[in-house]
């Protein structure tokens, strides 16, 4: 036991060196753990279905983001009875492979939201964050009027996608171009969307806010969660009865 | 005179550039922050033109020379006076967002007071802005008095102080604009990350050069305790913060990583947000000021190497415990379930160190409410450390997980150990830096430390009740199959335990303001007549001999 007291106050009496021990002790943990999910094949499995966010959607996310909804929901079901019952199939890891930064949540004041997409109408949505009571009675959720109020300033969306592009995010280069058009056009009734609908498959195009005249926040927001969960066929993939 | 003008010169080209990026900037948030820059920049201009002495300068010299004889306390002072200001704003805000679950009409249908905005304000006002400002006042005070040495970089140390306040400024107004990247305890935006990644490293430098120019021969235990802390922070500060800006002249930014590899970055980084910043730096207090107090020396030498060195290794892998049945894979998270476990050793390694100092001092406990505030900070320290590994383990973790127990387990700690040990620290210091004979009260004292107990214990009771009430409501299935409650019937039935937490809240709250009055009368210079903590009667009538009659009676 001396001994190895004794060879310490080597390291007691040299900062250098107390130091750069310190350094690499806590750097291991980091290093075994975190670097091999970038190498290890089958950390994100393969599935079909996955893109990235639209315009619209992003800047819908954003919003998300900003008011930190994080706080209170979460968005990943757990492979349990009860969860996957309440919310829906349980969250793949493929199924936030384009969200930069994750919102997986660690707490559900409010509930799961990894699934919310199609599961309410728009008008539900809409009045919901106006007044979460006026639905929802015994809610504690803030209510979000101004979101309704405030026309969408997402700014020059194409810089957004080429940032995300940057970090590995596959948009194209004409969805760059487009990005700003896309914007506008995914909640105007009027507007051709068809390519919009072929850059980003199963893409909702519609006005969201129930104000047409208007981009709104409430547009952005609702259009992101209208599509939460909504890109990976679940179904598909489910046990069939063999037809005989 | 060249020094001064290269400074003056200096904060001028901040204020010039940050006022044209504020003229230029992409959105709003970005432009109030470039012009919060550019009066701090202002404003450090100003001071070094008014505050220069001119002649020193004219005698060749930029300041006047300190007296080496005593040490340098001035930030010191400064740290003391804003851990109890931002203490005060980080936990009335706490208890603000603690109503507002109770009462959702407060978040008062306006954008900039929703509880998704005020939570992160609470969370970092009260950690990096009540906790930062004490560990790096308390590491000023410690370094110096260890290594019998003067702070290196005085004017530096000084630059980390109001650095430091700057980026809580910004971070604070960011969030209420916000601005946020979402990452939990590391919300600010890239450009305040990389303001505190230059503070941190002028914070490392002061701090290591401090224990260069040591004259102790060892480096004292609590300082391996700061150097880790310090060194971790900025490993853990810079791989989270790693993010691409969309426009150099915007406040948003898209974090590098995404999905699976973004969530064990955060956790990584956020799980040692509470092991390096809350455990291993105020472990770094707790090894100076129990003995310090106590008036006895640190239990255990062998145990103190140890703990140290286990603490800092394992603290690391524990990130995953907080991704437990997510899409992360198994294998991190059964590792950071493993590890979570053993880490218990070495917390409890510190626990018992800690409180064996007392050892042949346990009256102090009866008879000054500054050890006890110090040993009720060990005992929690003990229990959220032993609580933290139980709900790490994934059977446990299914309920606790998503509910107000994590929450609960939180502020066990943050209020039980952090809170404590930081009160028990300013009472300490607070009349030696300025120089008076006591505090102005020590009842006072054992007011705030009865009000922050009671407060703990509705806040951890009601959390744990609220938290496993929440997990089994969930999960419960009626004979028929199916889901027995809706969330929203979980939602209403949380209502009473909100209501003890914010009562919890409220009495903590009204202990801090104790402490606030002590510490203002303290430094006033005012001493409060009191009777005092404890009294070994003595009789003076019945002091003396028996004289007149015969002790014992003659035998018949």
């Amino acid at each position: 036991m001396s001994g190895f007291a004794e060879k310490h106050k080597k390291l007691e009496r040299n900062v250098t060196l107390l130091g750069a021990a310190a350094f690499v002790t806590v750097a291991i943990g980091g290093i075994v753990e975190i670097a091999p999910l970038f190498w290890i094949d089958n950390t994100i499995e393969k599935v079909e279905g996955m893109r990235p966010y639209t315009p619209l959607e992003l800047a819908g996310r954003n919003i998300y983001i900003r008011e930190g909804c994080y706080s209170c929901h979460s968005q990943m079901v757990r492979p349990f009875r009860d969860e996957v019952e309440r919310y829906g199939h349980y969250s793949l890891a493929a199924e936030s492979m384009y969200d930069h930064p994750f919102q997986w949540g660690s707490k559900r004041t409010g509930p799961d939201l990894a699934r919310v997409g199609g599961r309410y109408s728009d008008e539900w949505h809409v009045q919901h964050l106006i007044d979460p009571r006026s639905v929802v009675p015994e809610s504690i959720m803030p209510p979000y009027a101004f979101l309704a109020k405030k026309d969408l300033k997402a700014g020059d969306m194409a810089k957004h996608l080429t940032a995300q592009r940057r970090l590995g995010v596959p948009y194209t280069e004409e969805a760059i171009a487009a990005a700003n058009a896309d914007l506008m056009a995914q909640a105007d009734p009027e507007a051709v969307t068809t390519d919009l609908v072929e850059r980003y498959p199963k893409a909702q195009v519609r006005d969201f806010d129930g104000d047409p005249d208007r981009l709104t926040e409430m547009d952005a927001l609702v259009a992101y969660l209208q599509m939460i969960g909504t890109l990976v066929d679940f179904e598909a993939g489910e046990a069939q009865e063999q037809p005989r | 005179m060249d020094t001064l003008l290269l400074r003056v010169g200096g904060w001028l080209a901040i204020v010039f550039f940050a006022f044209i990026a504020m003229v230029l900037a992409a959105d709003t948030g970005f432009a109030v922050h470039m012009a919060i820059i550019a009066m701090a920049a202002g404003i450090t201009l100003w001071v070094t033109i008014n505050k220069a002495d001119y002649a020193a300068i004219g005698r060749g010299i930029l300041k006047a020379p300190a007296d080496p004889g005593i040490y340098d306390d001035d930030p010191i002072r400064w740290g003391v006076i804003a851990t109890i200001f931002w203490g005060i704003a980080g936990m009335a805000v706490g208890l603000i967002i603690a109503l507002q679950l109770a009462f959702p009409v407060l978040n008062l249908n306006n954008e900039y007071t929703t509880f998704g905005r005020l939570r992160p304000l609470h969370t970092s006002a009260v950690v990096f802005a009540f906790g930062g400002n004490a560990l790096i006042a308390t590491s000023y005070y410690v370094v110096q008095r260890t290594c019998r040495a003067r702070l290196a970089f005085p004017g530096l140390a000084r630059f980390v102080f109001w650095g430091y306040q700057l980026f809580i400024v910004l971070a604070a107004t960011g969030y209420l604009m916000g601005i946020t990247q979402s990452k939990e305890y590391a919300e600010p935006e890239w450009y305040v990350d990389l303001w505190l990644t230059i503070v941190w490293l002028c914070y490392a430098a002061v701090f290591i050069g401090t224990v260069v120019r040591r004259s102790e021969p060892h480096i004292y235990v609590a300082n391996w305790f700061y150097l880790s802390f310090i060194l971790t922070i900025a490993m853990l500060h810079v791989v989270n913060g790693l993010s691409m800006p969309v426009s150099l002249l915007g406040s948003k930014s898209y974090a590098a990583f995404a999905g699976v590899q973004d969530a064990l970055t955060q956790w990584w980084y956020g799980h040692n947000a509470v092991g390096f910043f809350l455990t291993a730096g105020f472990l770094a207090m707790m090894y100076y000021f129990v003995p310090k107090q106590a008036e006895r020396p640190v239990y255990s030498y062998r145990l103190s190497i140890i703990h140290f060195w286990s603490l800092i290794f394992l603290y690391i892998w524990a990130g995953p415990h907080h991704l437990h049945y997510t899409a992360l894979p198994d294998w991190a998270q059964t590792l950071g379930m493993v590890f979570s476990i053993v880490l218990w050793m070495p917390s409890w390694g510190g626990m018992i160190n800690g409180l064996m100092t007392l050892n042949g001092a346990w009256d102090k406990i009866r008879t000054d409410p500054i050890i006890r505030m110090m040993v009720l900070a060990l005992a929690f320290y003990g229990m959220s450390t032993f609580e933290g590994p139980m709900m790490s383990i994934k059977a446990v973790n299914s309920l606790s997980h998503y509910t107000d127990w994590t929450v609960g387990h939180v502020h066990s700690g943050a209020l039980g150990w952090n809170g404590m040990i930081t009160f028990a620290c300013l009472y300490y210091l607070v009349p030696r830096l300025w120089g008076k004979e006591r505090l102005y009260s020590l009842r006072m004292v054992n007011w705030h430390f009865w009000l922050a107990t009671l407060g703990i214990v509705l806040y951890a009771a009601s959390m744990w009740v609220a938290g496993i009430m929440q997990g089994l409501m969930w999960r419960e299935y009626g004979d028929d199959g199916y889901l027995v409650y809706a969330f929203s019937e979980v939602v209403s039935a949380m209502l009473p335990m909100y209501l003890i937490r914010a009562a919890g809240g409220l009495l903590y709250l009204a202990g801090a303001f104790v402490l606030v009055y002590n510490v203002w009368m303290t430094i006033a210079g005012k001493q409060r007549e009191e009777k005092p903590m404890t009294e070994t009667p003595h009789n003076e009538d019945l002091d003396k001999p028996i004289v007149g009659k015969p002790a014992i009676a003659p035998a018949e």
